[in-house]
């Protein structure tokens, strides 16, 4: 059973490419475990560093197993606080994850939508919505993600920000990523609305609704399916940024970047592993992702394929 | 010694799934001073042998077995000759004249490239003989055309410099494929009769690749008739025109339609030689009978009354000026009558599809009205009367390639007209109705469940045609049904479309550049030039009888294949 499924994807052509890409089996492994590691950190995660309880400063700056000095139970060593390095990664990593996936969800749906509709109903609307996308793509993608988070600073009161931060974060990425979609989206609805099965649905009468959304969106999701998977790296690496200049997620639910901002203060002073290890780590994780888009980007291109 | 000796020439193409043999034992000579046809259907490796001389056959396509001789020389495996002959020794003329030029260099510099990479000539002396060049190939003006950019030429004056480019280092062989398929009739009759003529003043070999018998019978001497990269037939075209030995060969110049008379049918032949008969349509009586098939009233069923069209570009910021405007129609009318099949025949620009666009409301017209049954298509007042009658217009489109959505499943592309005009129909009654679509036009039911890209040309088609009759349409626009089809599909399709239209009373209008085509549908003709109206006749009429200047010379022009009779 299992076997026959297998073969069955073997056969079709992305699994083909997939099967045969060194890159795109390690990339992706990588990228699963890490998920898989993140989404069970009760399980995986030797100690709770968000449980006071668990936490001793006694044993802060612990170096890693290796090193003069190690302790066999905290393998990758402890940061200032005494929480286990390892923990504290993976746990970092799940904040990490949900902030990338959340806002790369958001920018997906908003540019879609204003990239399909831009281009089948065209005219003004085209111009204008293609125009605020020129716009915003001028501003930096940072310097998009600080204006959001100030103007939420200032909005949402300070006792509920720490709450709300994770939110502010999902948006503030969000936004400055939708441009992307919106362009690539319009261009495949351009090239897609002028085949001629867009234009029988138009003569037995379909809505114009039902003609993007269930015509036209099928057959252009290849593109977005790799604006997705790239943009969801840029988001990773974004959110840690954010998080790195003390913007991001509030220090009591650190992400990597909050991590590394941490660790960096003691890089000097000889406690290289507290930011070493989840910089390390972010690097993995937006590497694979990216590595896993590029392949996508080359598989699904019927251009590239190789017979 | 011939000329060109190919030899057993054995091409293939290996995928990961299987190896597909595009060329198997193909052996053929050619001569000077001769014109070598080659034809058969879409796969069946016309090309490949083209490509394949000159060494341009692309990976993983790969020449098993068999030589390639010109003059003696072999080509095969011979880089370094071929180099030395492609340009020199044989030229190459292309489908499609809007890409085979880079559009980057004036003409002058593309010919004196080629002149000076294979002919020992200053540019003095190149420029001189590509001005000649031009001037043979009948390009006025020759002194001046020559410092344009490509897209400063027309289609056919473009073609015309491939030609000039192909003969510019005297080569003793041309090989032209499909040189005339992307061009209209006018100017292919001009290229054909060039290439004719070169042939004899310069005694050239040429070697002319198309799927169009007409083209064959008018121009070739020698004719290789191939099918699944196989020559299934070689000799002399008026013999295998006219007494063809095969099957294939006999299917072949069967299905291509006469242009000198109407006849009932295409005649089918099945693969082992016997004939096909009336196996397209499976209508069974209780289909016809739930189809609740109108009677003929033979009034006016549509109106399209001094329609004009405008086409401009949208621009925020400035409108264009008045006479800049492309007129797409100009002021066109004409009327349908109810059960008859209505041809509009011009070529490409003419505004055929803009008149199929404007019927089906997929544009609006600038000035001018469209009644179908007295009432306005396209008042802005009659909208909810306009709900009422939509689904009674249907359209087949050209591409059978784009015309079906490919992430729907057969059943669900045929279902989807019939959900939406029965809103509370039940699923049961939509599969019966699928089924019935599928039967009457000749699939088994097992496809409703397969997606379009696992079926050929032909039967996409016949899907489409499923997928227009299923709002039940009085009126069936078919715009270019069979041109992106062979010849032997050509026929089918064209057969069951007209025994729809017996069966099911359907109005057809039928809009085509290809004259026997129209001829064979068609009963009254509307000829279309530049957005106006020529001639409207009836068809044997206008066949016999031409008024008009532009159809005389549409009539005169058009390959026939009964030429060579």
């Amino acid at each position: 059973m299992i076997k026959k499924t297998f073969n069955k994807i073997y056969d079709t052509d992305i699994g083909y490419s997939f099967f045969n890409s060194k890159i795109a089996i390690i990339s992706s492994s990588i990228f699963f475990i890490i998920f898989l590691c993140s989404f069970f950190a009760g399980l995986v995660a030797p100690y709770n560093p968000f449980d006071p309880a668990s936490v001793s400063l006694m044993d802060a700056f612990t170096p890693p197993i290796w090193s003069e000095g190690g302790n066999s139970s905290f393998f990758l060593g402890t940061d200032q606080q005494g929480r286990d390095m390892f923990s504290t990664m993976i746990y970092g990593s799940r904040i990490s994850l949900i902030v990338g996936f959340a806002s790369i969800i958001f920018a997906m749906i908003l540019g879609v939508f204003l990239g399909v509709t831009a281009g089948y109903i065209g005219g003004r609307y085209e111009i204008i919505v293609m125009r605020i996308t020129d716009v915003q793509l001028t501003i930096p993608t940072i310097l998009m993600a600080l204006l959001v988070d100030g103007i939420a600073r200032a909005i949402i009161s300070r006792s509920m920000h720490d709450e709300m931060a994770i939110y502010v974060l999902i948006f503030a990425i969000g936004i400055s990523e939708w441009p992307q979609f919106a362009r690539v989206t319009r261009a495949s609805t351009l090239v897609e609305k002028n085949k001629e099965y867009v234009s029988a649905s138009r003569i037995i009468g379909l809505s114009n609704v039902l003609i993007m959304f269930k015509h036209i969106l099928p057959n252009i999701l290849r593109p977005i399916l790799v604006i997705a998977t790239i943009g969801l790296a840029l988001a990773i690496i974004t959110e840690s940024t954010l998080s790195f200049l003390g913007v991001g997620v509030p220090p009591t639910t650190p992400s990597l970047g909050t991590l590394i901002r941490f660790g960096n203060n003691f890089l000097f002073s000889g406690e290289w592993w507290i930011t070493f290890f989840p910089a390390i780590f972010l690097v993995v994780l937006a590497l694979s992702i990216n590595l896993l888009g590029d392949w996508m980007r080359d598989a699904l291109n019927p251009k590239l394929k190789k017979r | 010694m011939s000329f060109l000796e190919i030899k057993n020439l054995n091409i293939s193409y290996a995928t990961r799934k299987e190896t597909i043999v595009a060329s198997k034992d193909v052996e053929f000579i050619l001569e000077r001073g001769e014109i070598l046809g080659i034809v058969g259907e879409s796969g069946s490796g016309k090309s490949t042998i083209a490509n394949a001389i000159i060494n341009l056959i692309d990976p993983p396509g790969e020449i098993t077995d068999g030589s390639i001789k010109i003059d003696g020389n072999e080509l095969r495996n011979n880089e370094e000759f071929i180099q030395k002959s492609r340009g020199k020794k044989i030229g190459f003329v292309f489908q499609d004249p809007q890409t085979s030029l880079n559009p980057l260099f004036k003409i002058k510099d593309q010919l004196i490239e080629t002149i000076q990479t294979h002919l020992n000539l200053n540019y003095q002396d190149s420029l001189e003989r590509s001005i000649q060049l031009l001037k043979e190939v009948g390009i006025e003006n020759a002194e001046q055309r020559i410092e344009d950019y490509p897209h400063q030429f027309s289609g056919g004056m473009r073609q015309r410099v491939v030609i000039a480019l192909a003969i510019s280092c005297e080569p003793d062989l041309i090989i032209a494929d499909e040189p005339t398929t992307a061009l209209d009739v006018s100017i292919q009759h001009q290229i054909l009769k060039l290439l004719k003529h070169l042939t004899v003043k310069r005694n050239l070999a040429v070697m002319i690749i198309t799927h169009d018998m007409g083209v064959i019978a008018e121009t070739t001497d020698r004719v290789i008739v191939m099918r699944y990269g196989k020559i299934v037939e070689q000799g002399k075209t008026q013999d295998i025109l006219t007494n063809p030995q095969s099957n294939e060969c006999k299917s072949l110049v069967m299905s291509v339609p006469p242009t000198n008379k109407k006849i009932d049918r295409f005649k089918l032949l099945n693969p082992d030689g016997g004939e096909l008969s009336d196996s397209s349509l499976n209508l069974t009586n209780s289909i016809i009978k739930n189809w609740a098939v109108r009677d003929i009233s033979h009034e006016k069923l549509l109106d399209f009354k001094n329609v004009t069209k405008i086409f401009d570009e949208q621009s925020i910021v400035m409108s264009k000026k008045e006479n800049d405007k492309l007129k797409a129609l100009d002021d066109v009318s004409f009327e349908i009558y109810e059960g008859e099949s209505f041809g509009l025949v011009g070529e490409s620009g003419s505004g055929k599809s803009t008149i199929a666009k404007i019927i089906t409301n997929l544009v609006k017209p600038t000035a001018g009205e469209v009644f179908f049954e007295n009432i306005s298509l396209h008042d802005p007042k009659n909208k909810k009367i306009k709900n009422k009658y939509r689904g009674q217009i249907q359209m087949i489109f050209q591409d059978p390639y784009s015309s079906l959505n490919p992430r729907f499943k057969v059943k669900d592309i045929i279902a989807e007209p019939i959900k939406f005009f029965q809103r509370n129909i039940n699923s049961a009654d939509v599969d019966k109705n699928v089924n019935d679509l599928i039967d009457i036009v000749g699939m088994t039911r097992q496809s409703l469940d397969r997606y379009p890209h696992e079926f050929s040309g032909g039967q996409r088609q016949r899907i489409s045609i499923a997928r227009a009759l299923a709002t039940r349409p009085r009126l069936l626009i078919c715009d270019e049904p069979t041109s992106a089809l062979d010849v032997s599909i050509q026929a089918q399709v064209l057969n069951l479309l007209k025994d729809l239209q017996d069966e099911l009373n359907l109005t057809i209008l039928f809009i085509s550049h290809d004259l026997p085509v129209i001829r064979q549908m068609c009963e009254r003709i509307t000829v279309l030039k530049n957005g106006k109206v020529c001639e409207v006749n009836d068809t044997e009429n206008l066949f016999n009888n031409p008024t008009h200047e532009y159809t005389k010379e549409l009539i005169h022009l058009m390959p026939k294949i009964e030429s060579i009779l």
